[in-house]
């Protein structure tokens, strides 16, 4: 993505498109690892023993958390001088940390794929990783993530301090204040399994049904504004609405995750509760601008972005649907208690994790794309409409498929089986069920597809674009 | 949307302070609900064990216990029952120290040998292989069950050990388990751990366990 025309005019810009860049590459090292586990589901033979299933997903998973971590710290770098009007301070800094985090990132996945597992001792905690669903990263690796988040906070805050003070950027202070500090929940050891998935799901939970949403609403505020345009009176009212019910119901909302690890009964109320609402005003915001724009579209300028706007609107959508249905067609403990550790789970995630981060940071690198080559206009091509179409539909028919199977699960293996060993196999052997990880297979191809078409286009959308405007009228870059 | 005296609900900054008390009253309740179920979840002792104390998670040395799992009346569901002493490996009089160290070796090998990017553990992790949760007291395990005669072994963690001791010599299933390198000392530490995790109260779930054994049978 070199361009010969740089038009970005702030160093913390130039910062975020090596972001997003590197965040690109671990995207597509996740679907890679997210296919070798589809295909394991379906044939066990498939690098038995050479890359094994556990291997697998741990990358299939590490690699997108990093990734939406990646796009995210490259998301603020890019806003944070528009919003607050100065070049952020202590960029060489940044610039430093950049690198040092994807080294580090760098030397944790091949340690994962090379020397895979340990001895049952600290040192492979402390080297190799700590075995933790999401939080794999050795220790090591913690420390390094602790200092460069720290640096980045550091950036973020000096910045806002120095310039203008938006909505926007106080809630990405405290948010990502919050964010940093949950990390270090996960960083101890415990010899108790219950002690330890009780501080686990701080950094689980509270990053992702809490810190990372709200993150996400200022960030779409942010798109939106870029895009068509939107009133930043409405946008800054939806983002605290935002926070009062993002906050007010996913702090508490922990209480699913303590249902069944031996924490007390009271977490059964206090889970069904506080549930499920996060992502209700996130659709309020989105409707909300779209009918102010909708009512004004003769006065304002049209859409500068239509592939960024179309993300945001997979964002919005894919946010309720995949966070907030089904979130909660399992969160409740009458029903998790059968649903709990199912594919009904799996399902949840991979339509969360798309709707709620990937559509709307993907949102950002189209604004940082256009950004960069200084289009005062960005069309959809083809293939950006090829990318968004086939991304989603891939990643809603992996869903369905799951949903399907989580079904066939709970009711074979907790229904009719009673949750034994034998109730598991007798699940997992079943027609329906194949069936469903033949699907999820099938759609996972598609999502890659998806994923190949968007690359294509980040390479290529803006290049095109702006050749096109240099040879209609000559003077469209120089006024950029 | 400018800040004229329309409607409070269209106010920036009642929502802002909206926020902030919602959050704050959240956090708030959090932290008091942590500290009091910190306490609740953490290791019971041996004492505990031998005066029949029910702890939520009791000691390590619960592994000298026999452990049942059966329906409660007053509670409707499901909870560990720590029976009288049982044999674990030939011994039943662990001492707390050895106990722990126990527990403390079987959790790092979990964590070393990544069992949870495969398996669930209390529910929670991946679901490419069966649960742990009560894997101790699963009737695959059992004397009536496959998996003894399979390793050729008399004991529930005899046979486990075993088993994690040379995963592929035993497919149970299509979807085998990789050899991992475990060592036998490693095997012992991991079932004690796999035992201790099944005396952990978990509400309940998994829910009918061993209650129900395929009412219609899929296929």
């Amino acid at each position: 993505m070199l361009s010969r025309v740089m038009n970005v005019q702030y160093e913390s810009q130039k910062l975020a498109i090596n972001y997003f860049q590197v965040a690109l590459v671990l995207f597509g090292a996740q679907l890679l690892f997210g296919l070798v586990t589809a295909i394991q589901y379906m044939y066990p033979q498939f690098l038995f023993e050479i890359v094994d299933f556990s291997v697998a997903r741990m990358v299939h998973l590490n690699a997108m958390i990093v990734w939406l971590l990646f796009a995210m710290i490259g998301s603020v770098y890019w806003l944070l001088p528009e919003e607050t009007g100065i070049e952020t301070v202590g960029i060489k800094i940044g610039r430093l940390l950049f690198y040092v985090l994807t080294l580090a990132v760098t030397i944790v996945v091949v340690v994962y794929l090379l020397v895979q597992v340990g001895p049952g001792n600290a040192m492979s905690r402390w080297l190799i990783h700590e075995g933790r669903e999401y939080i794999e990263a050795p220790r090591w690796a913690d420390i390094g993530i602790v200092v460069v988040i720290l640096g980045f906070l550091g950036n973020v805050f000096a910045t806002a301090f120095k310039g203008r003070r938006t909505g926007i950027v106080t809630v990405l202070m405290i948010d990502l204040l919050a964010l940093a500090g949950l990390y270090l929940a996960g960083m101890f050891y415990t010899k108790n399994v219950s002690v330890d998935q009780f501080w686990w799901w701080w950094v689980i939970h509270l990053w992702v049904e809490a810190t990372w949403e709200v993150y996400i609403a200022a960030v779409l505020g942010y798109g939106l504004i870029k895009t068509i345009g939107a009133n930043r009176k409405i946008i800054e009212m939806w983002i605290w609405i935002e926070v009062a019910m993002l906050f007010g119901s996913g702090i508490l909302g922990i209480g699913h995750h303590y249902f069944w690890i031996g924490t007390p009964e009271y977490w059964l109320e206090i889970g069904a509760l506080f549930s499920a609402l996060e992502p209700v005003p996130l659709l309020g915001m989105f409707v909300h601008v779209i009918y102010d724009w909708g009512k004004q579209a003769g006065k304002r300028t049209p859409m500068s972005n239509t592939p960024a706007f179309s993300w945001f609107v997979v964002c919005t959508f894919g946010n309720f649907l995949g966070a907030g249905v089904w979130g909660f067609m399992h969160t409740l403990p009458q029903i998790n208690l059968y649903t709990h550790g199912t594919q009904m789970t799996a399902a949840h995630g991979h339509l969360a994790f798309y709707g709620a981060y990937v559509a709307g940071l993907i949102g950002m690198m189209y604004i940082g794309l256009q950004g960069k080559y200084g289009l005062k206009q960005m069309r959809m091509s083809s293939s950006a409409k090829w990318g968004v179409t086939l991304l989603t539909s891939g990643v809603l028919g992996m869903t369905i498929a799951l949903t399907i199977a989580g079904y066939v699960q709970t009711f074979i293996e907790r229904g009719q089986w009673g949750a034994t060993w034998q109730g598991y196999f007798a699940a997992q052997d079943s027609v329906w069920m194949t069936q469903a990880y033949g699907w999820r297979l099938a759609m996972g191809v598609v999502t890659i597809l998806g994923f190949v078409f968007l690359m294509k286009d980040l390479m290529t959308i803006a290049r095109t674009a702006q050749r096109k405007n240099l040879q209609t009228e000559s003077t469209a870059t120089a006024t950029a | 949307m400018e800040e004229q005296k329309i409607s409070v609900w269209s106010s920036v900054r009642f929502w802002r302070n909206t926020a902030a008390w919602v959050t704050g009253f959240a956090i708030l309740l959090l932290i008091w609900l942590s500290v009091d179920s910190v306490p609740q979840i953490t290791l019971g002792t041996i004492e505990d064990l031998e005066a029949g104390v029910t702890k939520r998670v009791p000691s390590a040395a619960v592994i000298n216990y026999e452990i049942s799992y059966e329906l409660d009346n007053k509670r409707k569901t499901e909870v560990p029952i720590i029976g009288g002493k049982q044999l674990f490996f030939g011994r039943n009089d662990y001492s707390q120290e050895e106990a722990d160290e126990l527990l403390h070796h079987g959790k790092m090998t979990v964590q070393s040998k990544n069992c949870m990017n495969c398996h669930t553990l209390l529910g929670n992790g991946a679901y490419y292989a069966p649960d742990l949760t009560k894997a101790w007291l699963d009737p695959m395990w059992s004397e009536t069950g496959p998996y003894r005669p399979m390793t050729g072994k008399a004991t529930t963690e005899e046979a486990m050990a075993e088993f994690l001791l040379n995963p592929s010599k035993y497919p149970t299933h299509a979807r085998m388990m990789p050899n991992l390198g475990i060592t036998p000392e490693e095997a012992i530490a991991v079932v004690a751990f796999l035992k201790h995790m099944s005396s952990i109260d978990t509400n309940g779930f998994p829910r009918n366990f061993d209650k129900l054994k395929g009412a219609v049978n899929a296929k």
